[in-house]
């Protein structure tokens, strides 16, 4: 009896121990993002600011970041790629799994190649065509090339195999079009897969810096990732507690957005990770 | 109207559906098709043709160089220790976040109240902006007035120059991509975890095996082989393609000791617009892609087989 207790003990200390180090850099971030320079420089361990300087540094921040024109190009960016990739990935993935399709097997064969293929490996060649077509600087540039997820057309493919064949049917019978059917049928059956697929593009897409780095050199586009290193390289210097607050004003929305619907992250992620 | 013409007309309705079926199947795919092409299957085709060429950005004509870009690379001390470095650091992050997110899953798993609250808490980094926290982890890491050393100058130990030095880069960016990473993985382990039948290990009981470490090994480790398998592939690739940490805190300093494959890429193509080299640099990535998921698929196919 007393081992399982001591065990139970065990194992919340060492969950605990985890769970601080997991946080930690949260709560440096957020106390120093209070503190005054003269603090950060001699204090570095006393998590309250003696001085409390939450105000200023948070100030200085808005003042040098353009924190809504990022946040909007971010808000704006990863619903743009989102709403393509699922109008383009919906359709594709209902014609292989429930139509007499006889492209299927090639259709597979690509989705398969495209799993392979990550950004940074199309990047090169994508890049010398966007600037060919004088597109850089543009948001044309930031979503193009995720408007087309395979990743989205597997996952999607393997919901809709499941999805009984009665429905469609059933519809067809109604008279309805295979668009009227694939936009009345099954988009609203399909949600969850949606919401999870949702989940990881907005979590990839938000966090991306390699792409909108190589297309973006104007701050009136930058994303938030491209607009927080912008920010780092002008101000340069050691006024972290500046930098704390910008960081911490940028990191917000996702962590918000996760804390309320944390429940649909995991699942999110996980369907979307064991799947992929 | 005779029962042959019928059985005909029944026939050709039949055909008539299916290939309209068919021309339907292909409209709902070409929007998918087209974007294929253009954005996955043309750049892929264009960067192994670019990776045969002395193209650079800015100069209108190139020439076909063969295997010269390959033949340089061989020999190209920057790119070595680029792809030495990302060994190393795929070396330590993944088996590390691997063994740490397995082990926080499975003392989640057990945990009966805080469950929820810990899951979080691991969870949170995966939604982080991890751009914005590497900012974060460099103040922790600075020499003089981050909190990391002076933590340990109050045990009489003198921190090093984390970031800053050329022996302990790797370490420090090893540290933040295990941070970044531990989350996620036990994320999938628990999935994993929570599909294992219970009868399983209620009949291993039976069977002798009384203490947990024996149930572990007996019930929970086979069972969750394909997860483990996914889990290891996803944290490779991942490890693999470490960039942003790189390029927010070292630009591949000091002296290189930071030098990653797409930290690489991205400045000869990118910085140094040495197109042709760069392509054959990332045919050389996208092999070691291809490489992992051949692995994957015949470790797939031999060893975790049961359900």
């Amino acid at each position: 009896m007393t081992g399982i207790h001591a065990g139970r003990i065990v194992r919340f200390a060492l969950l605990s121990l985890g769970a601080l180090l997991i946080l930690a850099p949260y709560i440096f971030m957020i106390s120093t993002a209070g503190k005054t320079q003269s603090d950060i420089f001699t204090a570095a361990l006393s998590l309250i600011p003696q001085h409390v300087y939450f105000a200023e540094n948070f100030a200085k921040a808005l003042d040098k970041v353009p924190m809504a024109t990022l946040l909007w190009n971010g808000v704006a960016v990863c619903g743009l790629i989102f709403f393509f990739q699922v109008a383009v990935a919906i359709p594709c993935a209902y014609a292989m799994a429930k139509l007499k399709f006889r492209a299927a097997r090639a259709m597979m064969v690509l989705v398969m190649l495209g799993l392979l293929v990550p950004i940074h490996a199309t990047a090169l060649p994508l890049y010398v065509a966007f600037d060919k077509l004088s597109l850089l600087n543009s948001y044309v540039a930031l979503v193009a090339p995720f408007t087309i997820s395979v990743f989205a057309i597997f996952m999607f493919l393997q919901f809709f195999r499941a999805m009984p064949d009665d429905l469609i049917h059933a519809a067809r019978l109604d008279g309805m079009s295979e668009l009227g059917i694939v936009a009345r049928v099954i988009v609203p059956n399909a949600w969850p897969a949606v919401t999870a697929f949702a989940i990881f593009s907005v979590v990839a897409h938000w966090n991306d810096l390699y792409w909108p780095l190589i297309v973006i050199s104007k701050q009136a586009y930058a994303t938030p990732p491209l607009g927080l290193m912008y920010f780092r390289a002008a101000e340069a210097g050691d006024d972290y507690g500046a930098l704390m607050a910008a960081t911490l004003i940028i990191t917000l929305p996702l962590v918000v957005a996760f804390l309320l619907a944390q429940k649909r992250f995991v699942e999110g992620i996980t369907m979307t990770g064991l799947k992929g | 109207m005779s029962s042959v013409a019928l059985a005909g007309n029944v026939l050709s309705t039949a055909a008539l559906r299916a290939r309209s079926e068919d021309r339907t199947a292909w409209l709902l795919a070409l929007p998918a098709i087209v974007l294929l092409f253009l954005f996955v299957l043309l750049p892929v085709i264009a960067v192994i043709f670019l990776g045969f060429t002395d193209f650079e950005l800015g100069y209108g004509k190139f020439r076909i160089v063969g295997f010269e870009n390959y033949a340089h690379l061989i020999t190209d001390r920057t790119f070595r220790k680029s792809l030495w470095n990302t060994t190393l650091y795929t070396a330590m992050v993944a088996p590390v976040s691997i063994a740490l997110g397995l082990g926080v899953a499975l003392l989640i798993e057990g945990e009966l109240r805080a469950r929820a609250f810990f899951r979080t808490v691991y969870f949170l980094p995966v939604a982080s902006l991890i751009v914005a926290m590497a900012t974060v982890w460099q103040y922790i890491f600075h020499p003089t007035i981050g909190p990391l050393n002076a933590l340990l100058s109050l045990v009489g130990i003198p921190g090093p120059n984390w970031l800053g030095a050329s022996n302990t880069v790797l370490y420090s960016l090893s540290i933040i991509g295990v941070w970044q990473s531990v989350g996620f993985n036990m994320v999938l382990f628990l999935a994993g975890l929570t599909a294992i039948p219970r009868e399983l290990y209620a009949a291993a009981e039976v069977d002798g095996a009384k203490s947990a470490l024996d149930r572990f090994f007996l019930v929970t480790w086979p069972m969750l082989g394909p997860t483990t398998l996914f889990v290891v592939t996803i944290s490779i690739t991942n490890a693999v393609k470490v960039f942003e940490t790189v390029k927010m805190l070292t630009d591949g300093g000091p002296n290189k000791a930071s030098e990653v494959l797409l930290f690489t890429i991205y400045q000869e193509g990118f910085v140094y617009m040495r197109v042709g080299y760069a392509s054959a640099m990332t045919v050389v990535f996208l092999a070691i892609l291809v490489v992992l998921m051949f692995l994957q698929y015949r470790v797939l196919d031999r060893r975790v087989h049961y359900t």
